[in-house]
């Protein structure tokens, strides 16, 4: 049985919608991304599980229990909220100790409990600090060992590395991964960083506008994007747009190419994905799957370079140069390029 | 020419309340006279120095000045408890209320210092006195025979004076309230805590801070009150302000009336210190 199963949720506000009819399952000990902009409804899908908003229509169950009539205070999952919410009036012992003090657990057991939960976020030693002074990255841990004391089934958390400077960003990273997998328990993590979402969860969700565009691994995501916005939302993918050819492909006249994907279009569908790093330059290259344009720009980015490339159709391709192929070409220079009919990604919306 | 924008504030503290406060300590160190000023100074050239702390002296000694100052501290306690009691329920709801109604409930706190202070007090007498609404409603009811004896008691003072500080409570309570962060009571759910422990363990606490600078500043000038218990309360209530009233007009003893205002200056220096030790930390 799922952990978490979402069925049919919907939810306006004032006559928009930001929620509509989203199906969802959360398997037990998965790590799950949802993956979308402001306004793509992310946060208010969290939200409705941890039951601060209550849903238009639709069904949230926990273990078979629907959780839509449990108030908050009483549903059997934790939140890790975005900007930590620390109670600033109490240490980080009273922060931790809060949800067990709500539960009644007795007085030693609590204690106990707190220093595992610190210990193993790597705040031992700091329970008798103020949240005022502690720094951000301190204060991230405090908030999820206080979301993790209680030993929930479900964890939500809401953009947990959001507030973090880069370099703490990859290494808490790391470390939410490692807890998830040590305790055992769901996470379901809100983000708009797409590098994030690809790295830490076992699977992403895609939120536009309120509806699941994709679910999946994140590779199966990366590398085959099911619409314009997904392939746009997934670090920058090449969205080439055409007209169906009548022979499975598209005709791309500002590429002043012709598309053959290896698998057939899907009926109506007018555009294939193509990330930067498969396409190559090869002289001489003609045919299907081919392309030229001038170099417009070069980007160092540490183990590639990106170029921009204008095709002879006018339109604009990103294409990756890779560091051990040399230097990459100066803006000015023609290519010819080539790339694999399997690269070739049919969207379908 | 950098230091003109302060030699203004500066001018104005040395002039109207540096200098006044100089000559009220001056007359409270005068002897007491006949003449016109009633007071004579402690320093002429012809006498030199002669400072007369005999009204400084009355006020440890006598019983009567004492007990005005007790009265006076329960009277302020009493209607700074009143109004924080009622100010807070105010002022949370205000904070929960639709942004587009906030300013609309700000305002009908606010209303009453736009309407004059005497025709509010004024009010209330004939709400209270013998042939008063009250009085009229409950014998046109028939349920009393005789008058409530409503008016000059210490309900009918309370009410004024509450009725006349709750704005300077409610304010106070609403910004701390507005400031507190909705999502640490959601927090407080989400770990398990119902909607009565939430508000006792988290809203409560994090707008203590706001309650006391509401309670002082309620208390503050309540001590010092005149208006209030002379034409609502009790005549047994005299209350320092009283007591300073018949001292500098009906026993036109300058010197002890200017002494009591010194002495309750010295009293209320340690709530006004706690305020604004309070607001700096804020």
């Amino acid at each position: 049985m799922s952990l978490l199963e979402i069925a049919g949720l919907s939810k306006h506000f004032g006559g928009i919608a930001a929620l509509e009819a989203l199906d969802l399952r959360v398997e037990p000990g998965e790590f799950l991304a949802l993956l979308g902009g402001s306004g793509s409804g992310k946060s208010t899908l969290l939200r409705l599980v941890a039951g601060f908003e209550q849903p238009d229509a639709g069904s949230i169950r926990m273990e078979g229990r629907d959780l839509v009539p449990v108030p908050p205070h009483a549903r059997p999952l934790n939140m890790m909220f975005q900007s930590y919410a620390l109670f600033p009036h109490l240490s980080v012992q009273g922060n931790v100790a809060y949800g067990l003090k709500r539960d009644g657990v007795p007085r030693a057991e609590r204690d106990a409990r707190v220093a595992e939960a610190l210990e193993m976020v790597g705040l031992a030693g700091f329970a008798s600090r103020m949240p005022h002074r502690l720094s951000g990255g301190q204060r991230q841990r405090v908030a999820l060992a206080r979301a993790l004391v209680k030993r929930p089934r479900l964890l939500l958390l809401d953009e947990p590395l959001g507030a973090l400077d880069a370099n703490l960003r990859e290494r808490t990273g790391f470390e939410l991964r490692a807890l998830q997998r040590r305790t055992g328990a769901s996470f379901i993590m809100v983000t708009h960083d797409q590098n994030e979402a690809l790295a830490l969860a076992d699977r992403v969700a895609v939120l536009e506008a309120g509806r699941l565009v994709q679910l999946g691994p994140p590779r199966a995501v990366y590398e085959r994007p099911a619409t314009r916005f997904v392939a746009n939302f997934l670090g920058a993918a090449n969205v080439l747009e055409g007209q169906p050819d009548g022979a499975g492909g598209l005709d791309c006249p500002t590429l002043g190419a012709s598309l053959r994907p290896a698998e057939p279009m899907p009926p109506g569908a007018t555009a294939c994905a193509l990330r930067p790093e498969r396409i190559l330059a090869q002289p001489g290259a003609s045919g299907p799957n081919t392309a030229r344009g001038v170099v417009e720009d070069v980007a160092f980015r540490g183990d590639d370079s990106l170029l921009l490339v204008r095709a002879a159709g006018g339109a604009l391709l990103r294409v990756s140069h890779a560091e051990e192929d040399g230097p990459p070409p100066p803006p000015g220079t023609a290519l010819d390029l080539r790339w694999e009919a399997a690269a070739l990604v049919p969207l379908a919306g | 020419m950098r230091r003109i924008p302060l030699l203004v504030p500066a001018l104005w503290l040395l002039g109207f309340v540096a200098l006044p406060l100089l000559v009220v300590l001056a007359l409270a160190i005068s002897q007491p006279g006949d003449g016109v000023p009633p007071f004579v100074l402690p320093y002429s050239a012809a006498t030199g120095w002669q400072p007369n702390w005999e009204p400084l002296g009355l006020l440890v000694q006598d019983d009567y000045y004492f007990s005005a100052f007790l009265q006076s501290l329960r009277v302020a306690g009493g209607t700074a408890a009143l109004c924080l009691l009622l100010g807070f329920p105010m002022a949370l709801g205000i904070t929960r209320a639709t942004p587009r109604r906030r300013p609309l409930l700000l305002m009908a706190v606010l209303l009453p210092f736009w309407t004059g202070f005497l025709p509010r007090i004024g009010a209330w007498t004939g709400i209270l006195r013998d042939e008063g609404w009250i009085n009229g409603l409950l014998r046109g009811l028939g349920w009393i025979d005789a008058p409530l004896p409503l008016l000059y008691s210490d309900t009918a003072m309370f009410l004024g004076m509450v009725h006349a500080y709750l704005p300077f409570a409610v304010l106070p309570l609403y910004a701390s309230l507005s400031r507190l962060d909705r999502t640490l009571e959601d927090a407080a759910a989400d770990l398990g805590a119902r909607p009565a422990t939430v508000f006792l363990t988290v809203t409560l606490p994090l707008a203590a801070p706001g309650a006391v600078a509401a309670f002082l500043l309620v208390f503050i000038p309540a001590a010092g009150e005149y208006v209030i218990p002379e034409l609502l309360g009790p005549p047994e209530a005299l209350l320092v302000g009283r007591v300073l009233w018949q001292e500098f007009f009906q026993n036109r003893d300058w010197p002890v009336a200017a002494a009591l205002a010194v002495a309750l200056l010295l009293v209320l220096i340690l709530p006004i210190r706690l305020f604004q030790r309070l607001e700096a930390r804020q």
